[in-house]
């Protein structure tokens, strides 16, 4: 995506610091395209809500240009911007009844009264809350507030909504079924959505694109498939799903490939991706369910059984493999492996494609 | 044991008598243990609110209710002048002054209360009905008295000790506050009063009260204002501050009751007199003449500005309290779904924060309403309150069923305001923290 042309809303070399001393927000450049589910991902303080506050005006970028639809809009103040917003504590209006809540916005741009009584009906009906629109928000379990929060903020038609971290404070099951529910809505609509998470099982089966935060800085952005599969560094590698690390020293280039010696001397092959030449440290990144034991014969690393964990469908064995004492296999419950036992020793393999040699971090 | 458990229903450390019912470890049935056991709890709890509840009641209680008590007793002239009381109930103020049977029983009477010399006392209070009758009942001594020839009848003789004795009024006044109990008091404080003839209004240059109460609440409904529009912003402030700040502010805000009441008085006293600081400025400056100098002391803006400042803090808190536990969230969340600043906060931020303007507005206003240093010292004579009116009738006229009966209907006031208040903003709606 050529993020400078067509991007709807574009971060163009944006830095924040509340206290004039340390960057919250570095450097950060990303383009968003219209229709587009974005999702900004990283641990806490990593500096995802002061972004989406910038964009919806409550702070302001210390340096840089925010545009939307090609406009600056570091001058237009909150209310002119026409963004929606969805608040981790929903921020529903106590003293107001759920309709209100939703006549609120199309209130104060002055519509019709029957114009409002029409779309707040429509907005409720598209989230199921249409029984529900005389009640006080204390009066609705989390979720259903969570529902009239999300068409609160729909309910008067913004191109953009920017939600941050949503779901947050719903247990496990209703997480999972707002995240389809807000995924359908989002399809629904076309609306262009930013969306804020630290969970990245939410971001991975929501998202068009994932931004990888860390540190105010953007590690990775990439559609969920390739975050997963192709990390680009370490972080990002550990961060997004269960990874296996081992530390190695580059010992040639070969192509696409490098040749690696690891701590204990011996040798393998892994992708290069982001990683340094020859003699210069590298960490390898490897998915657990690419790991498998070697064949007779076969390039394998050795490696001790530390721990066996039955999952039904399949295995966890922790090992202890060239120094790594967490380094985690996943063994299909197939009959060949039951014979495996804590303390036993075996020969690990991989493909040198799934072995991906990052920063050394 | 693990199968004594197995094959009986009862465990072996589980006693019950031969009723079913269980047993506690002393074999005593368990409800009645429980009941036992609740009950020392119960006292224990008693015991540690009773030093305090003694005091309320000795301290509070008690003096409400004699104050009550107070503003309707009158047993001193049925108490004083027993038999002419009785004497003149037949009595009718109509026919002219009275016969010959109610001197004697007066002269009786008096002759005791002269000997007690509790007469004057009588007077004194009768006084307060109709003026004339201190001196009366003083002029008729015990000497006077036993000058009297009982062969004679008497009425010439008290008319030629005082010719009022010869009229119908002392006695009509007599009669009309011999009860026990009286409602006089009340209509007195209410510019009303009890006359032979029944309830009438005071004579106009003699209304007071109806005035000075609605002055309280004018006042006090000022100040309360005054406080919410000089709070408001502040409290706002406070709640939206880092912490560090919001407690440097909040000491500033808490001065006030660091100094002692009449220092901060008297400061007003020097800042706003025509002489004083205030003045000075405005004059320097050039905007007020030296001949037009202000006059904000010894009147109702004395009043007004010396009660604002001292009674602020009790409206900052709650309302600062109450803004505490507003998220910044609804601000934000209003303004993006497209309010101005003054829409988001009319429309969101002011509605919840109405219990903490309850809150700060009740207790200024109850404690305006029965303020008295500050009035007495900076209010003038437009500018007293009802409450400075009571202690001149506790401590100077002695009248203290007149000024029991005007705390009575300023208790009353109170309640009813309260209870408008709950009933148009509602009492749970109030919130102190
Ligand atoms: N209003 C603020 N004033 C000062 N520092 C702030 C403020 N808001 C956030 N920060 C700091 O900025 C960093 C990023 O915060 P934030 O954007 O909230 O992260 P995230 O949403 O990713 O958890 C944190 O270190 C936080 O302490
Ligand atoms: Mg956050």
């Amino acid at each position: 995506m050529n993020a400078s042309n067509d991007a709807f809303v574009e971060f163009d070399r944006v830095q924040k610091s509340y206290d004039g001393e340390t960057l919250v927000v570095k450097d950060l450049n990303l383009g968003i395209g219209k229709g587009e589910f974005l999702t900004m991902l990283g641990p806490s303080g990593s500096g995802k809500t002061t972004c989406l506050m910038m964009l919806a005006g409550f702070e302001t970028a210390t340096h840089g240009d925010i545009r939307l639809d090609g406009r600056p809009i570091n001058s237009v103040p909150p209310h002119k911007r026409g963004i929606g917003m969805v608040f981790q504590n929903y921020a529903l209006f106590p003293h107001m009844t759920v309709a209100e809540n939703l006549a609120f916005p199309l209130q104060v741009r002055k519509m019709g009264k029957d114009e409002i009584e029409t779309r707040v009906k429509r907005a409720l009906d598209m989230v199921q809350m249409g029984d529900f629109g005389g009640r006080r928000p204390a009066q609705l379990s989390g979720g259903q507030q969570q529902r009239v929060a999300v068409a609160r903020a729909l309910v008067f038609d913004p191109e953009l909504v920017l939600m941050d971290e949503p779901l947050g404070a719903l247990d496990k099951q209703l997480r999972e079924q707002m995240q389809f529910e807000i995924k359908h809505i989002h399809e629904q609509l076309g609306v262009t959505v930013v969306y804020v998470t630290h969970d990245q099982s939410e971001a991975l089966t929501m998202s068009d694109r994932i931004a990888v935060f860390n540190d105010g800085r953007i590690q990775q952005l990439a559609p969920p498939p390739d975050l997963y599969e192709r990390p680009e560094n370490s972080f990002v590698a550990q961060f997004i799903g269960e990874n296996n690390t081992l530390d190695a020293t580059i010992a040639e280039r070969d192509g696409e490939f490098v040749k690696v010696e690891f701590v204990d001397g011996s040798t393998g092959q892994a992708l290069a991706v982001n990683c340094g030449g020859p003699g210069e440290k590298t960490r390898l990144s490897l998915r657990p369910e690419r790991v498998t034991f070697a064949q007779p014969g076969e390039w394998g690393v050795a490696g001790k059984v530390k721990e066996l964990i039955y999952l039904g469908d399949h295995i966890r064995v922790r090992m202890q493999v060239l120094g790594n004492n967490d380094f985690v296999v996943k063994v299909p419950n197939a009959s060949r492996h039951a014979t495996l036992s804590v303390g036993e020793t075996a020969s690990l393999s991989w493909v040198a494609e799934d072995c991906r040699a990052l920063d050394a971090a | 044991m693990a199968e004594a458990t197995a094959n009986g229903d009862i465990a072996p450390d589980e006693h019950r008598s031969a009723s079913g019912q269980l047993l506690a470890a002393d074999g005593t049935p368990l409800k009645k243990s429980i009941r036992r056991s609740e009950a020392r709890a119960r006292l224990r709890a008693f015991l540690l609110v009773a030093p305090l509840l003694i005091f309320v009641l000795l301290s509070f209680i008690a003096p409400i209710a004699d104050m009550l008590f107070r503003s309707v007793e009158n047993e001193i002239v049925a108490d004083t002048l027993p038999r002419t009381v009785e004497a003149l109930d037949a009595w009718d103020p109509q026919t002219g002054p009275p016969p010959e049977p109610v001197y004697r029983a007066f002269y009786d009477d008096m002759l005791e209360a002269t000997e007690l010399k509790i007469h004057t006392r009588l007077g004194s209070r009768l006084n307060y009905e109709e003026s004339g009758m201190s001196s009366l009942f003083r002029k008729t001594n015990e000497r006077r008295l036993e000058r009297f020839d009982l062969d004679q009848p008497l009425q010439p003789q008290f008319v030629d000790l005082d010719k009022d004795w010869g009229e119908v009024e002392p006695w009509a006044v007599i009669k009309t506050f011999a009860p026990r109990y009286t409602w006089g008091y009340f209509l007195q404080a209410a510019d009303m009063r009890l006359t032979p003839g029944g309830v009438e209004m005071a004579p106009e240059f003699e209304q007071i009260y109806l005035k000075l109460f609605w002055r309280t609440i004018l006042l006090s409904c000022t100040i309360t204002l005054s406080c919410l529009l000089l709070g408001y912003p502040v409290a706002w402030l406070l709640s939206n501050l880092p912490a560090r700040s919001a407690n440097l502010l909040m000491i500033l805000v808490l001065l006030p009751f660091w100094t002692s009441l009449l220092v901060r008085t008297s400061a007003w006293k020097v800042l706003l007199q025509e002489q004083g600081v205030i003045n000075d400025i405005l004059v320097y400056i050039g905007i007020v003449s030296d001949a037009g100098r202000l006059v904000m002391i010894n009147n109702q803006t004395g009043t007004i500005i010396a009660m604002t400042h001292i009674l602020l803090p009790f409206m900052v808190l709650p309302l600062y309290s109450v803004m505490k536990t507003i998220p910044p969230s609804y601000l934000r969340a209003a303004k993006s779904l497209g309010a101005t600043d003054w829409t988001a906060f009319w429309r969101v931020y002011f509605p919840q924060s109405v219990p903490g303007i309850g809150a700060g507005a009740i207790l200024v206003f109850i404690l305006a309403i029965g303020y008295y240093i500050t009035p007495e010292l900076v209010g003038g004579t437009d500018g007293t309150f009802i409450s400075n009116r009571i202690a001149f009738h506790i401590s100077t006229s002695l009248n203290w069923g007149l000024a029991a009966a005007l705390g009575s209907l300023l208790l009353i006031l109170v309640l009813g305001l309260y209870w408008l208040y709950d009933r148009i903003v509602g009492i749970d709606n109030v919130k102190l923290g």
